[in-house]
């Protein structure tokens, strides 16, 4: 989803040579760089954007699962399932406070989201159907985001690094939470075999446009490897997601969809069929099954949240001024 | 009625309350008023559901006829749920739903202090755990109701609004109950009778700063012997479809 953040950057700045040069340098010597440090605007942008997508996906991807949390089929499943759901909110909250540090206020990048101005991940534009979806997406979907995460650990920017850092041990909780959803479904019944083979055969391929366009496709990529927010290609990401996911398949007795994967003696990697891109980008564009209803959802709970926000700052107010009456009739 | 049975029925009604209540809260889940609630919700959602495992648990126990939490949860029909009608009322706005918890949280708090010197151990030790956490559901909600409350006119109103549509339902929460009144005789439990005193006088305080008045209505009931109001069964629907729709699996 963090490549598919850098869609449409503009990474062009117009500082100094010498000034790009020196903040190369610091990029070069794996120098942290932090909220004060000069940057190049380009750099700014490109974080602010990558990083708020990031948030609103965090968000958004609420939603798919808490579409779940009511029907769970046990207390175990119910509250792990609250509890995930719950830390995607928390990465939400972690993430707009690093992107805050760049000069962009929540309210702005919330405004973008609920505008449909600022993108979220395309995964989540795809519905969860069936219990088996919820196991489907911690094993592919978080498993994806790991992958895409790690290396973000070590991304030149101190906020976005260190807030990767928490990030990445609750997802990778939640990706073996996943797993074992499914291997229980994948040992259960007839029915539900074929709930989890369903699930994968939807989300598969959804979760391999994670990882965004092909390197070919990305228009940015290089800007943002030189720069260190970026540490793998897409490609090189989508590459190790498949190596990594294809024996945990093979261990559930599940079939990947995908006739044309094979493994490759020469590298050492699977091979994988073509993914359908004229679905990414549709999705990406807003023309997902379900992108106009995790906008809609979005925007009814902001709308309908108003008049509690209103509330909060209007009681704060009358606090602070009985406060300060009370300390002017003391003095 | 003997212990065991005073015992069994007792925990039923206050799992069935927890879990009621925090699939309730859960349904917020993604939909709150910001991102701050969009984390406190679910998880007072999680400390109710996560009260209502063992004391599940412990009713099969004490029942002794192979039920796990589970059973209790997902395969009972409406009319064996005991939870008191308060928790099973429908969200409606933000308000309705902090008002909602801090009525029960407030019965809750004082309930578990008690309950920690129970005579039964295992019920002592929920309540030391609980005991903890409601505390903070009471101040969680208790503060939303403050700022609600003395808000804006539009926030005044909608508060009002969650007064009168709450007010029948507080009575039951503190009435004769031949179970839990066998339970508190035995030291088990303290009478949800003898917490009204304190509750209303939290309540008065809460209200008091939030420039609410209480509301004066007639007073409805049923639920601690399963007679629930019509939203219950689409609860139970969403609560129990994958348990309905495949049954004696493993999930």
């Amino acid at each position: 989803m963090y490549s598919q953040g850098l869609i449409g950057t503009d990474s062009r700045s117009e500082e100094t040579p010498e000034f790009l040069e020196a903040f190369q340098k610091r990029i070069d010597a794996d120098e942290k760089i932090e909220p004060n440090d000069p940057m190049p605007e380009g750099y700014r942008k490109t974080l602010v954007r990558q990083i708020g997508q990031h948030a609103h996906s965090e968000i958004v991807g609420m939603l798919p699962e808490g579409n779940w949390i009511t029907r769970a089929p046990s207390l175990r499943r119910k509250a792990a399932l609250l509890a995930k759901v719950q830390d995607e909110g928390g990465h939400g909250l972690y993430l707009y406070s690093a992107a805050e540090t760049l000069g962009v206020s929540r309210k702005q990048m919330t405004e973008e989201l609920l505008s449909g101005k600022a993108k979220f991940s395309s995964i989540f534009s795809y519905p969860t159907l069936s219990w088996a979806d919820i196991g489907a997406i911690g094993w592919l979907v978080d498993g994806a985001a790991i992958m895409n995460q790690i290396p973000l650990c070590r991304c030149s920017y101190g906020p976005y690094a260190r807030a990767m850092i928490r990030v990445c041990k609750e997802e990778s909780f939640h990706q073996r939470q996943g797993f074992e959803i499914m291997t229980v479904l994948a040992q259960g019944s007839d029915e539900q075999k074929e709930m989890a083979q369903d699930a994968l055969n939807r989300f598969w391929w959804p979760a391999l446009m994670m990882f965004g366009p092909h390197d070919s496709e990305s228009s940015n990529g290089d800007q943002s490897m030189a720069w260190k927010i970026k540490r793998f290609t897409n490609d090189e990401l989508r590459q190790k997601f498949v190596d990594a996911t294809v024996p945990q398949a093979e261990y559930l007795g599940l079939t990947l969809p995908d006739p044309d994967l094979k493994y490759n003696e020469e590298t050492g990697s699977y091979d994988f069929g073509a993914i359908d891109w004229d679905e990414f980008w549709r999705t990406v564009k807003g023309g997902g099954v379900m992108t106009r209803e995790r906008l809609a959802a979005r925007n009814k709970a902001w709308d309908e949240g108003e008049w509690v926000r209103d509330a909060a700052l209007a009681h704060a107010a009358k606090r602070k001024a009985r406060k300060e009456a009370a300390q002017h009739a003391a003095e | 009625m003997d212990r065991s049975e005073a015992l069994f029925e007792t925990l039923i009604r206050l799992a069935d309350d927890h879990l009621i209540l925090g699939h309730r809260m859960s349904e917020w889940c993604g939909h709150a008023p910001m991102l701050e609630e969009d984390l406190a919700m679910p998880n007072i959602g999680l400390d109710l559901i996560g009260q209502s495992r063992p004391l599940y648990t412990y009713a099969g126990e004490v029942e002794g006829k192979g039920r796990d939490e589970d059973d209790f949860a997902y395969r009972r029909i409406e009319r064996d749920y005991r939870n008191l009608l308060l928790v099973e009322r429908p969200n409606g706005d933000f308000g309705h739903t902090m008002l909602r918890q801090l009525y029960y949280s407030a019965f809750m708090e004082p309930f578990w202090r008690e309950a920690k010197n129970s005579t039964d151990e295992t019920i002592a030790g929920i309540a030391a755990k609980a005991v903890k956490e409601v505390a903070y559901h009471v101040r969680h909600s208790g503060e939303w109701v403050i700022r609600l409350g003395d808000g804006t006119e539009e926030s005044t109103r909608r508060m009002a609004d969650a007064v009168e549509a709450l007010a029948p339902y507080v009575d039951e929460v503190f009435a004769d109950d031949e179970a839990l009144d066998a339970a508190a005789d035995l030291g088990i439990i303290p009478s949800p009778k003898n917490l009204r005193a304190e509750w209303d006088a939290r309540i008065d305080a809460i209200f008091a700063e939030a420039q609410l008045e209480r509301a004066q209505t007639v007073s409805i009931s049923g639920g601690r012997q399963g007679r629930h109001g019509e939203q219950m069964g689409f609860l139970l629907a969403d609560l129990q479809y994958v348990q309905r729709t495949y049954p004696g699996l493993t999930w």
